[in-house]
């Protein structure tokens, strides 16, 4: 003879069951119907380690057609190189906001940034930035005087850069910045110099 | 229309109709006759129904040495030309044939091509050919979509081939003209061309043709011009089969008058009197011309001499270059406004007030034609000019900027008494720098908005004369303003006047 508590507890334990059941196959149905994200397969940044740091930026103006010091505070690595990379990052990040006074073409990035000594320094840009760049003389003199001022002001010792598109050389960056030749810091100094004045 | 090859072809129908006659008067002598006669009538109807054979197709070449004109063949679907002949009246030229290899001189230039090879090599450099290169008879042909790229690197001069029509500039030799109704009397026209023309003209009812065979006049901006005027209406540009065509169309019959030595010609109504008895009473000069129902010729006597016409080698002082061209559309400034279009339009506006101020220009690129950086650079370096003028056109900003070259980093090796390409510039930047003040003031004084910069753009670092880049913005937001004939006129003029001012200083005569 089962005791009759012991019959209670089964008794319950088998509706429970039952609707945990219930309650699961519900669940299983929902989740079928709800779409599944697309799959996001942007490379996570690693997180950057380092105290920081105050810079200063080369913004370009296309509205007075100038360049414009501005100070920001981020993190940098010990890492010359990266150093170097994660400043100019900082600069496209201005430029792909909303309210840029320069805005650069969604998806904008910088690859990588070598330097090589003595005093040669290669930024690499992404095809985003090179293929969606807006064309004319000085719309594009600001983009390469910026991201060249920018890192000379803030990585010492470059004497000479190359831009690359996709780790290729390009002509152009969009049919009128030169991009075959090497900078000349000396000479990007003195553009910069040129364009803090709209005169 | 009877042309000779029907009529060829009738004589051998005659002879075959002949023969047919012989063996028909075997079996019937009556019936010969009544035969040949019928065929003879069913010929001529035939003929009369045959189309035309179609025209022989020409190359026009137009240089300052020479213009003349050449046959062109048809050859595996593509149009050739020979190259001895093409070049023959430029300058010393001798071919050699060596098996499947022809060589040709050009002064102290060698060309070497390979019979049905696609490849060939002027001055060492590789050159494409778009078809086969041909030997016919020991001649040399190469096809005519060939020689816009061969004959610069033959000439180191810019040649612009107009293809569709077959018409070839060697050099800044183009004739342009501009249309308009007389102020003193609204029912003439009057067109002032930039050097003296001698057009075959013809009249159907309602339009009157003139046609320039051995002219190099080029195409205005619109191919068609609209006056406001009942009596002549329009005018319509067009070129093709090595000539250029200006059909005026008009509501009555029109007398053409020259005048300026053959730079200006006038159109007026015929008015009361025959045009008949007007061209028997007419001085050589003028053309009349009368309405008829088929078209009429009344070609000048002179425009059938000689189609050479020989001048001294042009000096120039200036060298216009219209940016972009050809696939390089350079900046789109609107869905429908390429800056290679603005430029060019504002070369042309260019070239016109500096040559109204005595400064002989060069255009480098006269037509929508493909120019590489390099390209342009050795032109303007050839032509031993004292001033390089670049031009662009942004839909960004406003007013004018003048751009000098930014020099790329050079290293400090010894290269001897060369200099690198890419820092040709180095000895003139001083002179162009104080020419880019100079355009800035001239600039000012009319009150654009003006800036001078440096900049990495090419060619400027390239060119060893004094070169600036001129970038031209809308007056205000509207970027259709950069096709504003005013806007584009007030520039211009400022950038003559300030090279005018310049040109103690740049050296060489204008």
């Amino acid at each position: 003879m089962i005791p009759r508590h012991l019959g209670i507890a089964v008794s319950v334990l088998l509706v429970a069951v039952f609707a945990m059941s219930l309650y699961a196959w519900h669940m299983r149905g929902r989740a079928a119907a709800t779409p599944v994200p697309a799959t996001d397969t942007r490379p996570v940044v690693a997180p950057i380690a380092g105290a920081t740091e105050r810079v200063t930026l080369f913004v370009a103006d296309d509205e007075l057609g100038m360049l414009r010091g501005q100070s920001a505070q981020i993190p940098l690595p010990g890492v010359r190189q990266q150093r170097a990379e994660e400043v100019l990052r900082a600069l496209i990040a201005v430029y792909l906001d909303k309210s840029s006074p320069h805005p650069l073409p969604p998806g904008s990035e910088i690859r990588s940034v070598y330097l090589v000594d003595p005093g040669l320094a290669v930024i690499d840009v992404n095809a985003a930035m090179a293929d969606g760049h807006r064309s004319g003389v000085l719309v594009e003199e600001l983009t390469v005087a910026s991201l060249i001022e920018t890192l000379s002001a803030n990585v010492p010792g470059i004497l000479k850069v190359k831009i690359l598109v996709e780790g290729n050389q390009r002509e152009t960056l969009a049919g009128h910045a030169d991009l075959a030749d090497f900078f000349d810091i000396s000479a990007v100094n003195l553009l910069a110099t040129q364009m803090q004045s709209n005169q | 229309m009877l042309s000779m090859s029907n009529i060829a072809g009738f004589e051998t129908f005659k002879n075959s109709v002949r023969s047919f006659g012989h063996r028909s008067a075997k079996n019937s002598v009556i019936g010969g006759r009544t035969w040949r006669r019928s065929a003879f009538i069913i010929f001529l109807l035939f003929a009369a129904l045959l189309p035309a054979a179609p025209a022989d197709k020409h190359l026009s070449i137009y240089s300052t040495a020479a213009n003349y004109s050449l046959p062109i063949v048809q050859r595996q679907g593509h149009d050739y030309v020979g190259l001895l002949e093409v070049l023959d009246p430029l300058g010393s030229v001798s071919a050699k044939l060596e098996g499947t290899r022809w060589r040709i001189h050009y002064n102290n230039i060698l060309g070497e091509f390979t019979a049905d090879k696609t490849r060939a090599l002027v001055q060492g450099r590789d050159a494409d050919l778009p078809a086969k290169f041909l030997i016919e008879d020991g001649r040399g042909l190469v096809p005519v979509g060939s020689l816009s790229s061969l004959l610069p690197r033959f000439l180191g001069g810019p040649a612009t081939l107009h293809e569709e029509s077959d018409r070839l500039f060697i050099g800044n030799v183009a004739t342009h003209f501009t249309a308009s109704v007389a102020r003193d009397d609204a029912s003439q026209l009057v067109f002032h061309f930039s050097g003296p023309v001698n057009p075959s003209i013809a009249s159907e009812p309602g339009k009157l043709q003139m046609t320039f065979t051995h002219d190099p006049v080029a195409a205005p901006a619109s191919p068609t011009l609209t006056f406001g005027s009942k009596t002549i209406r329009s005018a319509t540009y067009s070129e093709s089969n090595g000539a250029a065509e200006i059909t005026v169309a008009a509501s009555t019959p029109l007398f053409v008058s020259f005048s300026s030595d053959g730079r200006t010609i006038t159109l007026s109504p015929a008015k009361s009197q025959s045009a008949a008895a007007v061209a028997s009473n007419s001085n050589p000069p003028q053309k009349p011309v009368q309405s008829s129902s088929g078209p009429q010729s009344a070609t000048a006597a002179s425009s059938a001499s000689s189609p050479s016409t020989f001048s001294a080698p042009r000096r120039y002082f200036a060298v216009v270059d219209a940016s972009h061209g050809g696939t390089d559309r350079g900046e789109a400034l609107s869905p429908t406004l390429a800056e290679k279009d603005v430029t060019l339009a504002f070369a042309h506006l260019l070239r016109q007030e500096l040559e109204s101020r005595g400064i002989a220009t060069l255009i480098l690129r006269d037509s929508d034609a493909n120019l590489s950086l390099d390209d342009r650079a050795s032109f303007a370096n050839t032509t031993h000019a004292a001033i390089y003028v670049a031009l662009h056109a942004t839909s960004t900003g406003h007013g004018v900027r003048l751009y000098t070259a930014m020099l790329p980093y050079e290293d400090s090796e010894d290269h001897g008494p060369f200099r690198p390409w890419g820092t040709a510039q180095l000895s003139s930047i001083p002179i162009s720098q104080v020419t880019a003040a100079n355009l800035a003031e001239s600039l000012r004084k009319i009150e654009i908005p003006v800036r001078t910069l440096t900049a990495p753009l090419r060619p400027l670092n390239n060119v060893v004369i004094a070169a600036v880049a001129v970038e031209v913005a809308p007056p205000a937001s509207d970027v259709s303003a950069l096709t504003s004939p005013d806007y584009q006129q007030l520039i211009a003029g400022a950038l003559a006047n300030g090279i005018f001012a310049m040109r103690g200083q740049l050296g060489g005569a204008p």
